[in-house]
C-alpha cells in the first residue's frame, strides 16, 4: 500500500495542545502540503521532510502561530518549476507564523509572501531561481508587505528580478544575517517605518541595499531606517529588472541608495567594489500628484562605513562625466542635492533635515529642485562633517516571544 | 433535554422546528461548525443533480459578473424563514445569520446550445454563520450525482466547444479555502463579493421584474430606497463605456484591488466609483509587479491600450503575470475587449 503522504503524527495529551502535522514529498504533495496549512490549527507545526516536492500551484496558509519547517534549506526543497497558478510560491496571510528551514526553487511570481502579518519570521531559509539571473524570474525572493514585527534571519535569495529580500509598507523590521546575491536588488525596504538591516551580505546585485519610497499607496512617508555592519560588495550586475518598475532604475554598480525617505543611518558598513556610488542619496524624480508624499530624502546620516575600489566606472546617464570632472573616481557618498520640490496643489516646500557625511566628502549634484534633469548637474564635494556623537536610534526590539519562537527549532 | 419533555410536547417541539424552515434546506447542518462532506447533506437542491433549487432557494443573477473560465454560474441565496437582508448603498446586502449563498460553476457540451449536457463542476457556498461568513466549495462526482468537499483545491480537465464552434480545453481549477478567503475578504472579513445593491439591481437575466423590488416584495430585503444605485451591465452595448469597463473591472479586480482588499498595497483601487485618477490607474506606475509589469511604465496609460499593464496582465496567462492571480486560465476575449476600448477612449 502506498504511503499516505501526510500523516498527523504526534497527539499529545493535552486536547488542544500544538501538533507536529508531517508532509513528506510524493506523488500527492501538493494537495497533502496546503491540506496541512489548512488543517493546521493555532500553535501546530507543519514539518516537511526533507526531499523535492514538485509544486504545480501556489501554497497559501492562513493559521495564526503556525511554524512551517523543513529539515533545512539544502534538503528540504519547494520546486515551483511546474507551477500553473498563483502569485507566490508560498503565501501567508496569518499572524505569528514562521517558516523555517526550507527553500523556494523557481517561483513563477513571489518565492515567500506575507500580507498583513503581525508577527511573521521568515528564517534560514534560501530562495532561489535556479537558471540564475534572469529577467524572467519571479520578482522577490521573501516579500513581506502590510506586515509588521517582521524578522527575516538567515535568508539567501538568489535571482530575484526585482529584490532579493524585500519588505515593503512594514513597520517593525530587523533584516539580519542574510544574503542576497544576484538579484537586481538585494535588500530592499520601501514605504517602511523602524527597520534595522544589519549583518547581512548584499553582493553582485545591480544594486545591493536600497531604501525606497513610493507615491500613491496606503503607506508611505519611509523612515527610521539603519543599515549596519552590513557586507555591500561588488553590485556590479546588470541591471535585468522589466523597465518601468522602480528598481529598473537603479543603475549597476549601486551600494547602498536611499530614496526619499527621513531618519535613515547608514553606519559601520563595508562597502568595496561597487562601481557606481557606493552610496547615493536621491529624490524620486518622476512627477506624482499624490498631495501626501514627499519625494527628498532628509535626515540622512552617513558615519563609520569602509569604502574600498567604488566609483571607478559609474554606470548611470552623466557618470563618467561627472567622474572626470572631480578626478576620475566618484567618492564613494553622492547626493543629487535636491532639497526643494512643488506640491501637488501647493507651494515649493523644503527637504527638512540635512545630510549629515562624516566618514567620506560628499559630492552634491547640486540639482537643487525635485524634477530637475540630471544633465543640470554641478557637481561639486562637501568636505565630512564633523559630527557629534551620532544620537543613534534605539535597536530594533521584536517581542520576546516571537524571537523565541524563530529560535525554537 | 428531550427525555424531560412528554412525547406529546417533544412531538409539538419537532414540529415547531420543523416549521422554523421551509421544508427541504437543512439550515442547522449549515450553521453547524464541521461542514457536511457531501453537498446533498444541505438538501439546497430538489434534485440529486443540483440543478432544481430547494423551496425557499432562490436564483438570482448579477448585472455584471466575474470571468471565470467561460463556466455557466448558477447563483442562489437561501435565508432563514421570516429573517429578511437589510438593504445597504455600499457592498453586499446585510444578510442575517443563517443566509447561505450558492453558486454551481458549470458547462455545457456546447455553448451554442448552453441548456444541453450541462456538467456542473462545482458549487461553492457562502455561509453566514453567527462569527462571520464561511466559504465551502464542493466538487461535483463524474456522474454529476453529488458533490463533495474539498477544501486543498483540484485542478480538472474541461473542454467544451465555445460559442464560435472551436473545442476548448481548459485546466480549471478548483480553489482551496485560503484563496476563497482571499479574494473574499475586506479588512480581514471574508465577505460576498457579488449581491451588492448596485449589482442586483436589474431583471433576472437581465429581463423581467427587478431583482431588488421582488426581494423587497417578497419579503426578503429590507430599507430599499426608491432609487438605489445600479452598477452597469457589462456587456449593455446601449450603456457608456466608461460605466460599462468600471463595472467589469469593478467585478473582476476590486475586490482585491480596493483599500481593505488583498492587493491594497498597490495602491490600484479599480471600484467604479473610486474618484482619484492615480488609484484609478491611470498614469500610475507600478509598485511591486515586479516582470508583470513587461516592461511597461502605467497602469493604465490613456489612449494606449497596449502601452497599459493592466491590459497586459488581462492578456496573460502566465503565472506571476496574469491578474486575477487565480480563477481564470484563459483570458477573457470579450472583457479584454471592452477594457481595450475604454482605455482607447481616455485622453
Amino acid at each position: 500500500m502506498r504511503k499516505p503522504a501526510l500523516l498527523l503524527a504526534l497527539t499529545l495529551a493535552t486536547p488542544g495542545a500544538a501538533r507536529t502535522i508531517m508532509v513528506a514529498p510524493g506523488g500527492q504533495a501538493q494537495e497533502a502540503l496546503q491540506s496541512a496549512l489548512i488543517m493546521a490549527k493555532p500553535g501546530d507545526r507543519v514539518q516537511l521532510a526533507a526531499g523535492r516536492y514538485a509544486l504545480v500551484d501556489g501554497l497559501s496558509l492562513d493559521v495564526a502561530n503556525v511554524t512551517v519547517a523543513g529539515a533545512g534549506p539544502g534538503k528540504t526543497i519547494l520546486d515551483f518549476t511546474g507551477q500553473k497558478g498563483e502569485g507566490e510560491g508560498l503565501l501567508i496571510t496569518a499572524n505569528a507564523v514562521v517558516v523555517r528551514d526550507l527553500a523556494v526553487e523557481n517561483a513563477k511570481g513571489n518565492g515567500i509572501k506575507s500580507k498583513g502579518s503581525d508577527g511573521i519570521s521568515f528564517v534560514n531559509l534560501r530562495v532561489e531561481w535556479t537558471g540564475g539571473p534572469k529577467a524572467t524570474n519571479g520578482a522577490y525572493g521573501v516579500y513581506p508587505v502590510s506586515s509588521q514585527h517582521v524578522l527575516i534571519d538567515k535568508v539567501v535569495v538568489k535571482g530575484a528580478s526585482d529584490a532579493g529580500i524585500y519588505v515593503g509598507q512594514s513597520q517593525q523590521i530587523i533584516v539580519r544575517n542574510s544574503r542576497a546575491e544576484g538579484n537586481v536588488a538585494g535588500i530592499e525596504i520601501e514605504n517602511s517605518y523602524f527597520a534595522d538591516v544589519h549583518d547581512n551580505v548584499a553582493t553582485n546585485n545591480a544594486g545591493g541595499i536600497l531604501v525606497f519610497d513610493l507615491p500613491d499607496l496606503p503607506q508611505q512617508g519611509g523612515h527610521s531606517i539603519r543599515l549596519f555592519r552590513n557586507q555591500v560588495i561588488a553590485n556590479n550586475h546588470p541591471n535585468f529588472a522589466a523597465p518601468g518598475n522602480i528598481v529598473a532604475s537603479v543603475p549597476p554598480g549601486t551600494g547602498v541608495m536611499v530614496m526619499a525617505n527621513r531618519d535613515v543611518h547608514v553606519a559601520d558598513n563595508d562597502i568595496r567594489d561597487n562601481a557606481g556610488n557606493g552610496v547615493m542619496i536621491v529624490a524620486y524624480q518622476n512627477k506624482f500628484t499624490d498631495a501626501n508624499y514627499h519625494p527628498l530624502p532628509r535626515a540622512i546620516v552617513v558615519t563609520g562605513n569602509r569604502y574600498a575600489g567604488n566609483g571607478g566606472k559609474p554606470a548611470f546617464p552623466g557618470g563618467a562625466e561627472i567622474a572626470a570632472a572631480v578626478g576620475g573616481t566618484l567618492p564613494p557618498v553622492m547626493w543629487d542635492g535636491i532639497f526643494g520640490y512643488r506640491a501637488p496643489g501647493g507651494g515649493e516646500r523644503a527637504a527638512g533635515g540635512g545630510m549629515q557625511v562624516s566618514d567620506a566628502p560628499l559630492l552634491s549634484l547640486d540639482l537643487k529642485m525635485q524634477g530637475t534633469s540630471p544633465a543640470a548637474a554641478q557637481p561639486r564635494l562637501i568636505p565630512p562633517v564633523k559630527m557629534m556623537p551620532a544620537p543613534l536610534r534605539a535597536d530594533i526590539k521584536l517581542p520576546a516571544a516571537q524571537e523565541a519562537r524563530a529560535r525554537g527549532k | 433535554m428531550m427525555k424531560l419533555l412528554r412525547p406529546a410536547a417533544a412531538l409539538a417541539a419537532m414540529l415547531l422546528l420543523g416549521a422554523a424552515d421551509p421544508p427541504g434546506v437543512d439550515g442547522a447542518r449549515l450553521l453547524a461548525e464541521e461542514p457536511a462532506p457531501t453537498l446533498s447533506a444541505y438538501r439546497l437542491f430538489a434534485d440529486p443533480r443540483g440543478r432544481v433549487p430547494a423551496a425557499g432557494v432562490v436564483r438570482y443573477t448579477l448585472n455584471t459578473p466575474l470571468f471565470s473560465d467561460y463556466a455557466e454560474k448558477f447563483r442562489y441565496v437561501w435565508m432563514p424563514t421570516g429573517k429578511v437582508a437589510r438593504y445597504t448603498a455600499m457592498g453586499v446586502l446585510e444578510f442575517p445569520v443563517g443566509t447561505t449563498i450558492v453558486k454551481s460553476f458549470a458547462y455545457p457540451a456546447d455553448f451554442r446550445a448552453p441548456d444541453k449536457d450541462v456538467r456542473l463542476i462545482e458549487t461553492r457556498l457562502l455561509v453566514r454563520r453567527a462569527s462571520g461568513w464561511v466559504p465551502l466549495s464542493y466538487v461535483w462526482n463524474a456522474d454529476g450525482t453529488d458533490a463533495v468537499l474539498k477544501r486543498a483545491g483540484a485542478r480538472l480537465p474541461v473542454q467544451f466547444i465555445d460559442a464560435a464552434g472551436a473545442p476548448l480545453q481548459l485546466d480549471y481549477a478548483v480553489p482551496n479555502t485560503n484563496q476563497c478567503k482571499q479574494c473574499h475578504q475586506q479588512a480581514g472579513a471574508v465577505t460576498p463579493i457579488g449581491p451588492t445593491a448596485g449589482n442586483l439591481n436589474g431583471g433576472l437575466d437581465g429581463q423581467g421584474d427587478n431583482q431588488l423590488t421582488h426581494w423587497a416584495s417578497t419579503g426578503k430585503l429590507t430599507g430599499l430606497p426608491a432609487a438605489p444605485p445600479r452598477l452597469a451591465r457589462w456587456d449593455d452595448t446601449a450603456a457608456p463605456l466608461a460605466d460599462r469597463a468600471r463595472a467589469y473591472l469593478e467585478v473582476n479586480c476590486g475586490h482585491c484591488h480596493s483599500p481593505a482588499g488583498f492587493a491594497s498595497n498597490s495602491g490600484l483601487y479599480l471600484q467604479h466609483d473610486e474618484p482619484d485618477p492615480a488609484h484609478q490607474g491611470i498614469g500610475k506606475r507600478p509598485v511591486a509587479a515586479g516582470r508583470g509589469s513587461g516592461g511597461l511604465m502605467f497602469a493604465i496609460s490613456p489612449g494606449d491600450p497596449d502601452a497599459s499593464i493592466l491590459l497586459h496582465r488581462m492578456q496573460s496567462i502566465e503565472p506571476g503575470v496574469m491578474m486575477p492571480q487565480f480563477g481564470r486560465t484563459v483570458p477573457h476575449a470579450e472583457g479584454v475587449a471592452l477594457v481595450r476600448a475604454y482605455i482607447a477612449s481616455l485622453r
